[in-house]
């Protein structure tokens, strides 16, 4: 439980510290959310109706910046982030909402897809080092090093515009209305599948080097060495004396690479109109939207710091340890 | 029955291999592949920019220049508006790589200040430094970039650099750390502190030069971050749109269409430059690794000894492991060369 306290109280304070920048960056930056609002609407919206747009977009500097931040944490923690200047009269967090479940499930399911099959290929490829394995590795290693979104600008050019085998990017085939019906959730799988394998593709070599890397290393220790001359089967070795150890600082990488796993991810949607997060950032960037830039930011961050937490909880279950530290106290 | 392995190393030979050629002939191929692509484009964004054959920004009005396929004229094709793709693309080389080093440079420099800082210092210094850099480390970057850049009137390649250095340093800092925790209570160091070296001297001529290598790779690190960073905020419209790096080129491809089109001249190539840089850091990266750790080395580096694929970093062969496992033809054929004379196949076992 210590274990687990202390990270918890690490992330809390990644948090702060997230919401607190998320505060002062508009007030320290010379940009202005509610002259951007203004200047979309010449001549309909008067000047007047600067200190109500300000009011309505949370950026007024009504009271002392103590009390600003005060009523910021409040508001944050009602889920209440401010209203959208690109799409007007829309909550941010709406906006958000509509868009994060589209997502959570392509991102979500891919990158783990890719970190489950990425580390497997590891731990081969670590065993039998030098193997066929090994030798593809500096092509997956080109993969990786493409930017996610002109591979899937690729993709999109190969297996949609060529051979028409995958839809052109949006979520969801036009004319269905989104809901709990087959046809729906069937059309949305299918146009997830390219943006899925996007991901797939583009980030499993990472997790793959990664892991070889470490099970190399793993199995140049004495206790695997043991465990060969024992005469245990390879399977056993492998499993639970190499690759169970390997994977403890894999998982903690996993932890660490993910925002920028993540981030990649975003940027890819734009290229698929796949109408989650990235798309919306976009929309956001591209007409100075900055209550809703920064509710991006925020639900970002948060999501990144849950997934962390979760991965401590299951290093927690799979390195010992983690455990025995606590005993010893 | 002793008999000595197949293998004689000539004295000569060894000597000659210090020189310089034989340094680059020993380092591990991917790290050779990578600095021969690095080499190509660093070249490209030197020389690039002198032979551009048409001004990047050019609108030739002739509608037949408008996303033209590539001729001999325009060795890249043309964009929308008649604009020469190749110019473009070497001016792009230039900046993005520019862009990149230079956060290369500022923020492995910062990376090394606050590691070594943390662990020298210590005690509270050392917690509330690594506290910050965990901290950066775990909020993703991209969005916060994305908020940093949006908020600045001017998104030029300054902008970008300052805002991409000051988010770039965490993980190098990190590392360094560790490392400068592993060294600093070596006797050397405890020596140096006895003769009275100063604190500054002690950590500029004593412990930074025992990680350079680890400064290496948290520069190259650094540089790949920054090209797929800066590729991306343009790529979404956070740059100066009037200047050509290689993620505005993408910025203006997507915007104009040019996939749906069918224009892949304007898009791919400023995509594969990036990819290719990229590959080649990653390439040089772990060729660095593999030079530190030679248990990385893949098979490249293992050399044939009796049929069998040997490691450096295998024990040393025992004669009745090397003896190779021949079936049918291969060992009919076998059987009448000299080596088989070492087999020791009479003994019974079938290999």
């Amino acid at each position: 439980m210590v274990f687990i306290l202390r990270r918890l109280v690490f992330y809390l304070v990644a948090a702060w510290v997230a919401l607190t920048l998320n505060f002062f960056i508009p007030r320290l930056m010379p940009g202005n959310a509610v002259e951007a609002v203004m200047s979309k609407f010449p001549g309909i919206l008067q000047p007047s109706a600067y200190r109500a747009l300000e009011a309505l977009l949370g950026v007024g500097h009504a009271g002392s910046l103590w009390h600003q931040y005060w009523a910021y944490l409040v508001d944050v923690s009602h889920f209440n982030l401010g209203v959208s200047s690109s799409q007007y009269p829309a909550q941010v967090s709406t906006l958000l909402g509509e868009a994060i479940p589209w997502t959570l499930t392509l991102v979500g399911t891919a990158t783990i897809i890719a970190f489950v099959v990425g580390t497997a290929l590891g731990i081969m490829a670590g065993w039998r080092y030098g193997g066929t394995l090994d030798r593809v590795l500096p092509g997956l290693m080109f993969l990786q090093a493409i930017p996610y979104f002109f591979f899937a600008l690729i993709l999109l050019e190969v297996f949609a515009l060529k051979f028409h085998v995958f839809p052109v990017g949006q979520g969801y085939a036009g004319g269905l209305v989104p809901g709990w019906h087959w046809d729906f959730i069937g059309s949305a799988i299918y146009h997830s599948l390219l943006p899925a394998l996007t991901i797939v593709l583009t980030s499993i070599a990472g997790w793959m080097l990664q892991m070889r890397n470490v099970m190399i290393t793993t199995i140049g220790e004495d206790y695997v060495v043991a465990a060969q001359a024992k005469g245990l089967p390879n399977r056993r070795v492998i499993f639970t004396y190499a690759a169970r150890n390997a994977l403890l600082p894999q998982l903690q990488g996993f932890g660490l690479a993910l925002g920028f796993v993540v981030s990649g991810a975003l940027i890819m949607e734009i290229v698929f109109s796949y109408p989650g997060i990235g798309l919306l950032l976009l929309g956001a960037v591209s007409s100075d939207d900055f209550p809703l830039m920064q509710g991006i930011f925020l639900v970002i961050t948060f999501t990144v710091l849950l997934a962390n937490l979760i991965i401590d909880l299951v290093i927690v279950f799979a390195d010992p340890r983690a455990r025995a530290r606590e005993v010893a106290r | 029955m002793t008999v000595t392995l197949p293998i004689s190393v000539d004295p000569a030979s060894l000597a000659t291999e210090d020189a310089v050629p034989g340094r680059w002939r020993r380092m591990p191929t991917k790290a050779k592949v990578g600095a021969v692509v690095l080499g190509f484009f660093v070249l490209a964004a030197i020389i690039g920019p002198l032979v551009t054959p048409y001004d990047p920004s050019y609108q030739n009005p002739s509608p037949a220049l408008s996303m033209a396929a590539p001729s001999a004229a325009h060795l890249l094709g043309t964009t929308e508006t008649g604009q020469d793709v190749l110019s473009q693309l070497l001016i792009g080389i230039r900046l993005t790589l520019e862009l990149a080093v230079i956060v290369g440079v500022v923020a492995t420099a910062l990376s090394v200040i606050v590691g070594v800082a943390a662990a020298f210092l210590g005690g509270i210094w050392d917690e509330l430094l690594s506290l910050v850099s965990n901290v950066f480390l775990v909020i993703p970057s991209l969005p916060l970039l994305i908020i940093l850049l949006g908020y600045l009137p001017q998104k030029g390649q300054l902008a970008t650099i300052a805002v991409l250095s000051g988010l770039g340093w965490p993980w190098g800092a990190r590392v360094i750390r560790a490392q400068t925790l592993a060294i600093r209570n070596r006797d050397f160091i405890s020596a140096a502190r006895e003769t009275g070296e100063k604190t500054w001297r002690i950590l500029a001529f004593e412990i930074v030069p025992n990680e350079v290598s680890l400064i290496a790779a948290s520069f190259v690190n650094t540089v790949l971050y920054a090209i797929g960073a800066s590729v991306a905020l343009a790529f979404i419209g956070l740059a100066d749109l009037n200047s050509w790096s290689l993620g505005t080129i993408l910025y203006w491809a997507e915007g104009q269409q040019a996939l749906q089109l069918g224009a892949w001249w304007w898009f791919v190539p400023p995509g594969l430059a990036v990819a290719l840089m990229g590959a080649g850091l990653v390439l040089l990266n772990t060729g660095i690794d593999e030079l530190g750790n030679p248990r990385l080395r893949d098979a490249s580096s293992a050399s044939r000894i009796a049929g069998r694929w040997l490691r450096p970093t295998d024990p040393t062969p025992v004669l009745q492991e090397v003896q190779q496992r021949r079936t049918g033809l291969a060992g009919f054929l076998h059987s009448f060369s000299r080596s088989s004379l070492l087999d020791q196949s009479q003994a019974g076992d079938t290999l």
